[in-house]
């Protein structure tokens, strides 16, 4: 017990400092716009005033390592600043488009694993045959095709071809839940299918390494059904690495899922990104990429948990 | 250690390799295909990209126009090859970028202890971001050019490399040979060069492979959402974006584009694969 609270505090440990650097990358990149980031903002219409104002505003005109540290506290605080075109806090621009993103990302994972695991275990076990070569080369084509094109494809089969599902778009808050949801099945096979790509490839390596191994013959020479042995003895070994390419996927969904909402017309946080960088809105892209990047962090520190409950050796 | 044996493998064998994998076969044809495309655009392409004709506009594939016409009437075929030339230009730049930044980052990290922690701890918040993510907030700090989309390209993929060339510096700093050459007091930046820097030449390869795909990938997406690489000549992102409104009367606008990058993409994947099999043969029966 002692060990899993050390390996616990070891890893929060690293965990904080990785967060520390992110504010910090966040921060330096605001602050590497050429020239002054109000005018920017403010385009080439704004008077000196205005810039002063913005300038003011946004906290541009203290020093540099004032501005660090008042953007620390403001992040402590739960303050990311104040988005200059939609008037509001950027906390709540994000929260009121983080529901979208969120079950957007949630079902793409879900359809991603469901068709990786199953997919990747089978191909392992009929290894060679044409199954297996299918497979392989299936995985390869998906991981090839952006997934915004095949969202464009599947709105043009499903959504106008055959009508079921809508195009776009995600109804408003009087929409009821599951109409809404509805509007998520084509987004979410588009970006699910091609991650599954990558978690299939390495379930299928993952299994094949271990399925050679002495135990597993052991398993089998003891008589062991072969789903049991599969199933106990192979897969639960080859759990560390699907679980840490399952936890890698999760930052490229959300990373498909910026372009993928605006296929779809979406109003998550990757439509709100999008359009933040055309108006160059940089309080909410900086606290766009801050939220995004924390959540990666805390996923890769769940993920580090869950490696302590597989495989007690991690323990060690 | 593989890096090393696959350096000294004689060249007759590394082709037989190369011609048995007919994956990695394929996919270096493809790529070699895509590559004379776009650096023989003026003179395989049948038309100027930009070329309007209104009276031919969103006309179906046919013999005059392979790939078909757009709403302005220009060629897709044409302006597909045109966009090959922006594809691969970005994708690798974005591979020297981030190359040059992950070998001097994983090198550091790698051999000089005292670097390593604070090295690796950059890259894992570097990594965090997901990639598109950064590359649009790096476009939209240093504003859409072609310059800056590779260079926001680079430094995100930089990381990608410098955890590959990291982890095989470790092994390589362990090695008898190095430890000779630094008992030997040769300088620092000799044995970087000519015992370092030579056997990471296999990983860095493999890995550069994939983040040219991983480029090209992102460079249509930032394209396709208006924060790419702003010119007058077309790219797959942008023919996609603008083929978009007329999908559901011209197919074609979306099916060309795209398959243009799957191939290209699939083709570096393809490549990739193979070369890893050739550095790693141990990988290659796992395939």
């Amino acid at each position: 017990m002692a060990r899993i609270a050390q390996a616990l505090l070891k890893r929060l440990g690293g965990m904080a400092i990785v967060l520390a650097l992110v504010v910090t990358v966040v921060f330096i990149i605001v602050r590497v716009t050429p020239g002054d980031p109000a005018a920017v903002m403010l385009g080439s219409d704004a008077t000196p005033a205005d810039i002063a104002q913005l300038r003011e505003k946004m906290g541009l005109d203290a020093p540099l390592l004032l501005q660090y540290g008042q953007f620390v506290l403001g992040i402590l605080q739960g303050d990311l600043g104040q988005s200059i075109f939609l008037n509001q806090p950027v906390t709540t621009a994000l929260a009121a488009r983080a529901e979208p993103t969120f079950f957007l990302t949630l079902f793409s994972i879900l359809i991603a694993v469901g068709i990786a695991l199953p997919v990747g275990i089978l191909s392992a076990v009929k290894r060679g045959t044409i199954f297996d070569q299918i497979v392989v080369t299936l995985t390869m084509v998906a991981a090839s095709v952006p997934s915004f094109w095949l969202g464009l494809i599947l709105i043009q089969v499903f959504a106008v071809g055959q009508g079921w599902f809508p195009a776009s778009g995600y109804g408003g808050p009087e929409t009821p839940f599951f109409e809404r949801l509805h509007h998520l099945v084509l987004p979410a096979v588009a970006l699910g299918v091609v991650n599954s790509a990558l978690i299939t490839r390495f379930t299928r390596a993952a299994m094949l390494d271990v399925l050679g191994d002495d135990y597993v013959r052991t398993a089998r020479a003891k008589g062991a059904g072969e789903g049991r042995v599969i199933l106990k003895h192979a897969l639960k070994n080859a759990m560390i690495p699907i679980i840490t390419v399952i936890g890698l996927s999760v930052a490229m969904l959300v990373a498909g899922a910026v372009v993928t909402e605006t296929v779809f017309g979406l109003p998550g946080v990757g439509n709100l990104v999008v359009s933040a960088v055309l108006r160059r809105d940089y309080p909410v892209i900086q606290g766009a990429l801050l939220v995004v990047a924390a959540i990666y962090v805390l996923i890769n520190f769940i993920v580090d948990m869950l490696y302590i409950l597989v495989d007690p050796r991690v323990r060690l | 250690m593989n890096t090393m044996a696959s350096l000294s493998m004689p060249f007759a064998a590394g082709l037989r390799r190369l011609f048995g994998n007919r994956a990695m076969l394929f996919g270096a044809i493809i790529l070699a295909i895509v590559i004379l495309a776009a650096l023989l655009a003026p003179w395989v392409a049948p038309y100027a990209p930009n070329k309007l004709s209104i009276i031919n506009k969103l006309k179906p594939p046919s013999m005059t126009n392979f790939f078909g016409t757009d709403e302005f009437g220009r060629d897709i075929f044409s302006r597909a090859i045109f966009a090959g030339r922006i594809s691969l230009l970005v994708s690798l730049g974005v591979v020297v970028i981030s190359t040059v930044l992950g070998v001097i980052l994983g090198v550091a990290a790698g051999f000089f202890r005292s670097l390593d922690a604070p090295i690796s701890r950059l890259l894992d918040a570097m990594m965090s971001f997901p990639d598109i993510l950064l590359a649009i907030a790096l476009v939209a700090a240093l504003g859409p050019s072609l310059t800056t989309v590779i260079l926001a390209l680079g430094i995100t993929y930089a990381p990608r490399l410098a955890r590959i060339v990291r982890g095989s510096t470790l092994v390589l700093r362990e090695l008898p040979y190095i430890e000779a050459a630094v008992a030997m007091g040769l300088p620092t930046w000799q044995i970087l060069a000519r015992h370092v820097l030579l056997n990471l030449a296999s990983p860095i390869l493999v890995q550069a492979t994939f983040v040219f795909a991983s480029a090209m990938l992102a460079e249509a997406s930032l394209s396709f959402l208006g924060v790419g690489v702003s010119t007058d000549m077309p790219t797959w992102g942008t023919m996609l974006a603008s083929g978009r409104e007329y999908m559901n009367n011209a197919p074609w606008l979306m099916v060309f584009p795209g398959l243009a990058i799957v191939f290209s993409v699939l083709s570096l994947q393809l490549l990739g694969d193979g070369l890893r099999d050739l550095v790693d043969p141990r990988l290659a029966k796992e395939s």
